[in-house]
């Protein structure tokens, strides 16, 4: 099966020359479809860093990746937005709603951006948020809503647009156990699609039990995967 | 995007509302004030504009604005007359005089003598009498601004009829008349000639314009520099005359470095809060635009969404601002200080236009900072 995303050595350094610190020391991995795979690590070891990377919003230092077999690194700037448009879903840790859009319209922004009317793309974000149980909800405002709802309507908004690549940054640290619970649960069951794969970064152990494979960072690197059976032993989930 | 682009500079009313009112702010300043120099600036020319029938004015070549007398020999008259293509010319007496009500009270007036036989100098609105009023044996005629300063309080009309002295000359005030305003602000009586130069105390010259007609088919311009040729006397089409006294209080006054202060700042200050405003509101979305980067927006589609939210706040800002200009001047038409003080389209075009160039910054200023946002802040708190 083709690899969803191949990373070759990647690095970051921030800073300017005078006070760089590097971030990320040469990460290679894959991730394959159909999978929910988890990013997990303790806070500042470089996941948030690694995830911009992958998704095409940050530009590594070092390093190469694929991503659905298209060397997203190399990309110009205009070609990797409309990339991150049509091929990848963003879901962000504090759901990042547009506030005077319904959730409707805020579903449909990958569509819009992609050149559909809002009133399309409503109509079509609609039926998905249907699917995740918020139809009810689907012409409020993001201020009407919960955290959990929020999220749920950024789910849709990762997924209106049937892309092969979905990256959430610590989707449930803003939620309740519960909420929590109904967002993994819709992502597990998006992830199973084959033509698709999912990327969960997290140090949220309570959910550690969704993934299909963990991995674990430290200190910008690599320092355990459960798919070769590295994983240190207090992350291990049944 | 566009709609998305109305809706979030819509969906947060309070912040759509103090954009468009500090755009509207701004407008009303710079309009406002703007307008108000010109009008009075205009003012200077007023009385050389209002009189129509006259082509040219002749005057001494020392005379640099209308409020500026050096008296012509009365002979000027006359060689004036005898010049080809002059159709008529006519005497004008232009000075200051003492006028004196029946209560004591002591005014400077700005005293006008028109031509005995022709009137002509003499305002075509009347507000009680008629020219032939002035015909009357000791007529003097005051613009309704001017009997109202010399008998505050009263109904302007009450004035006619009243005997009063001027330079210890008996007048009995025959008529008013609506004068544009002048930008001295004595009140401004009018008087024959002849009756004119007998109450102002004698002089050598009392001949202050030769008013000219041009013949049919001579032009102003031709006409005065032939008068100008023929007697070494100053010429002036009407136009010319009028420029040279707005020139002259541009140039030889304080007044219009004042108002250019205050247009300077009116200027700057509507700049800063339209400019602060966009690009504080732009700033404060700067999360939002990041992540619909990162979902997939190109930078082109943010300008146009940047550049449509600005150019709608522009365009209501403005035209609210303009509209509250324009009904300032027209509730002030009646206060004297403002009076024939207008929204001229010259300076609606010219306010749109630095408007405009104050969004048009304001937008690119917030635009570099839309461009280099990271869309990866979206994944950081
Ligand atoms: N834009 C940046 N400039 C400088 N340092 C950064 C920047 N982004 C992240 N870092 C640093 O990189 C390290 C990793 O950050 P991050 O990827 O957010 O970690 P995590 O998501 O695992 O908590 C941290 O030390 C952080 O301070
Ligand atoms: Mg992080």
């Amino acid at each position: 099966m083709a690899h969803a995303v191949q990373s070759h050595g990647i690095e970051m350094e921030f800073g300017s020359n005078g006070t760089r610190t590097k971030v990320l020391h040469g990460i290679d991995f894959t991730l394959d479809m159909g999978r929910l795979t988890m990013l997990v690590g303790p806070s500042g070891c470089g996941k948030t860093t690694l995830l911009s990377i992958l998704s095409g919003t940050l530009r590594p230092t070092g390093g190469d990746v694929d991503v659905m077999g298209r060397r997203i690194t190399a990309m110009a700037d205009a070609e990797k937005v409309r990339f991150r448009r049509d091929r990848i879903g963003f879901i962000f840790q504090q759901y990042n709603l547009l506030p005077a859009l319904t959730a409707a319209e805020n579903a449909a922004m990958p569509l819009v951006a992609g050149g559909m009317s809002l009133g399309d793309g409503a109509g079509r974000a609609r039926a998905v948020l249907e699917t995740l149980g918020m139809g009810a909800h689907a012409d409020k405002l993001p201020r009407q809503l919960s955290g959990g709802q929020q999220q749920r309507v950024a789910i849709a908004r990762a997924i209106v647009h049937a892309p092969a690549l979905i990256v959430c940054d610590e989707p449930t640290a803003a939620l309740d156990a519960q909420s929590g619970r109904q967002v993994m649960d819709i992502l597990k069951q998006v992830s199973a699609d084959p033509g698709r794969a999912v990327l969960v970064v997290s140090h949220d152990n309570r959910i550690y039990h969704y993934a299909d494979r963990i991995i674990a960072m430290e200190d910008g690197r690599i320092a355990g995967d459960s798919a070769d059976d590295t994983l240190p032993e207090e992350l291990h989930v049944h | 995007m566009w709609q998305v682009a109305l809706k979030m500079l819509t969906g947060d009313r309070a912040k759509y509302i103090a954009l468009i009112f500090g755009i509207a702010f701004a407008t009303l300043l710079m309009s406002q004030q703007v307008s108000i120099f010109i009008g009075l600036m205009s003012r200077t020319a007023s009385q050389v504009l209002d009189v129509r029938e006259a082509d040219v004015w002749v005057m001494d070549p020392r005379v640099r604005y209308i409020d500026e007398v050096e008296a012509l020999p009365d002979e000027a008259l006359g060689r004036v007359r005898s010049i080809d293509g002059v159709a008529w010319a006519v005497p004008l007496f232009k000075g200051l005089a003492m006028f004196r009500t029946t209560d004591g009270l002591v005014n400077q007036v700005s005293l006008v003598g028109v031509d005995d036989e022709t009137l002509v100098g003499a305002p075509r609105v009347w507000l009680a009498g008629g020219l032939e009023s002035l015909r009357e044996p000791d007529a003097i005629l005051f613009d309704a601004q001017g009997a109202d300063f010399i008998w505050p309080g009263q109904d302007p009309l009450a004035a006619i009829g009243k005997e009063a002295e001027i330079n210890d000359s008996r007048v009995v005030v025959r008529g008013l008349v609506d004068a544009s305003a002048p930008f001295i602000t004595f009140p401004i009586a009018y008087m024959r000639y002849s009756q004119a130069i007998t109450v102002t105390p004698p002089t050598r010259n009392k001949l202050s314009f030769v008013l000219v007609r041009a013949r049919d088919g001579v032009t102003a311009e031709a006409l005065a520099s032939r008068i100008e040729a023929e007697t070494g006397l100053q010429a002036l089409t009407r136009d010319d005359f009028a420029w040279r006294s707005i020139l002259y209080y541009l140039t030889r006054t304080g007044i219009p470095v004042n108002f250019g202060i205050t247009i300077a700042l009116a200027v700057i200050v509507g700049a800063a809060i339209t400019a602060q405003t966009f690009y504080l509101f732009v700033i404060e979305n700067l999360k939002q635009f990041g992540a619909l980067k990162a979902i997939g927006a190109t930078n082109r589609q943010i300008a146009g969404m940047v550049l449509l939210q600005a150019a709608v706040v522009g365009a209501l800002g403005f035209c609210l601002g303009i509209g509250t200009c324009a009904v300032f001047f027209s509730f002030t038409q009646d206060v004297p200080a403002l009076e024939g003080f207008i929204l001229r389209w010259q300076v609606l075009v010219g306010v749109g236009v630095v408007v405009g160039l104050i969004i048009a910054i304001a937008s690119l200023g917030s635009l570099l900072k839309v461009f280099r946002v990271d869309p990866a802040i979206v994944f950081r708190g």
